[in-house]
């Protein structure tokens, strides 16, 4: 599993890789997605439906992310962008 | 005598001024153009076009990676991104496909996203939303185009409700022209015929 970081002006980062069924591995893997989600990053999950279909599933804990998930995908936290127009 | 030295120190004042005057001079010119020689050079620093490129290029690479074969040829020829509504996780199998879906969005790189009505392309709404990056590498907080197109289609594919929430809705025509809209819509269009001919002729 890799743990990648959307960033500004590079595109995207590997902030971790290992093999969750390693305990060793796990724990770096936990330890980095933990550092992540305390920066307030959103972390993602790209996976597919059943149909064949691609999509993301949004996860807030390493316990949520699909054992076989192949890379999470961290990036900022959605905001409003342009105020909201004055009445 | 008190008078004589208290004139004695201001003289003695005045002459040490006098003759540290030129050197704390040269120091503050020294200083203030060292101060602007940092400050052009991390200017010229702060906006490199090389590593924007690179960064959009593995920005790219990411997204195609994460998204169907059909979207990633609609974004590489049409420069955005259509989703069906209905397909956040609250809503999830109500729209599985076009066919259902009743409203879809359409997501630009760093504008907001625009919902419309598939069946006659009327205009809903703008979802202005943006994903800053409060450590700024390099200087901005913005994400490559195509990380940012990424960032939009997860958040609405994982979470529709959640992230039109977040989002500052306004009316249409707000921040994307509404004639440039309607253009892509035809644009998308004709996309899909043309690949859709394409299709037939391969399976003939």
């Amino acid at each position: 599993m890799k743990l990648l970081r959307m960033k500004p002006g590079h595109g995207e980062i590997v902030l971790a890789e290992g093999d969750v069924e390693v305990p060793e591995q796990e724990r770096e893997l936990i330890e980095a997605f933990r550092r992540e989600l305390d920066a307030g990053m959103w972390a993602a999950v790209p996976t597919g439906t059943p149909d064949g279909r691609r999509e993301a599933e949004l996860v807030k804990s390493f316990a949520e992310v699909p054992r076989d998930a192949e890379r999470v995908i961290f990036f900022p936290r959605a905001a409003g962008g342009a105020p909201r127009a004055t009445l | 005598m008190a008078l004589a030295l208290g004139t004695g120190a201001v003289i003695l004042v005045v002459l040490v001024w006098e003759l540290l005057r030129p050197t704390l001079k040269d120091a503050i010119a020294r200083g203030r153009e060292s101060w602007s020689e940092r400050r052009r050079l991390s200017t010229s620093r702060s906006y490199d076009p090389g590593r924007e490129r690179r960064a959009e290029l593995r920005a790219r690479a990411l997204l195609r990676s994460c998204i169907d074969e059909r979207d990633w040829a609609m974004y590489r020829d049409l420069g955005f991104l259509r989703v069906w509504g209905g397909l956040g996780k609250h809503e999830r199998g109500a729209a599985a496909t076009g066919a259902q879906a009743t409203y879809a969005y359409l997501i630009y790189p760093h504008k907001p996203i625009v919902a419309y009505l598939p069946q006659t392309g009327a205009l809903l709404s703008e979802y202005c939303v943006a994903f800053p990056d409060p450590s700024r590498p390099y200087g901005s907080s913005r994400l490559p185009d195509s990380d940012d197109v990424l960032a939009k289609w997860m958040a609405l594919t994982a979470d529709e409700r959640r992230l039109v929430a977040d989002a500052n809705m306004h009316l249409p025509g707000r921040q994307v022209d509404p004639a440039r809209v309607r253009r892509d819509l035809q644009r998308l269009t004709r996309w899909e015929r043309e690949r859709l001919g394409r299709a037939d002729t391969v399976h003939a």
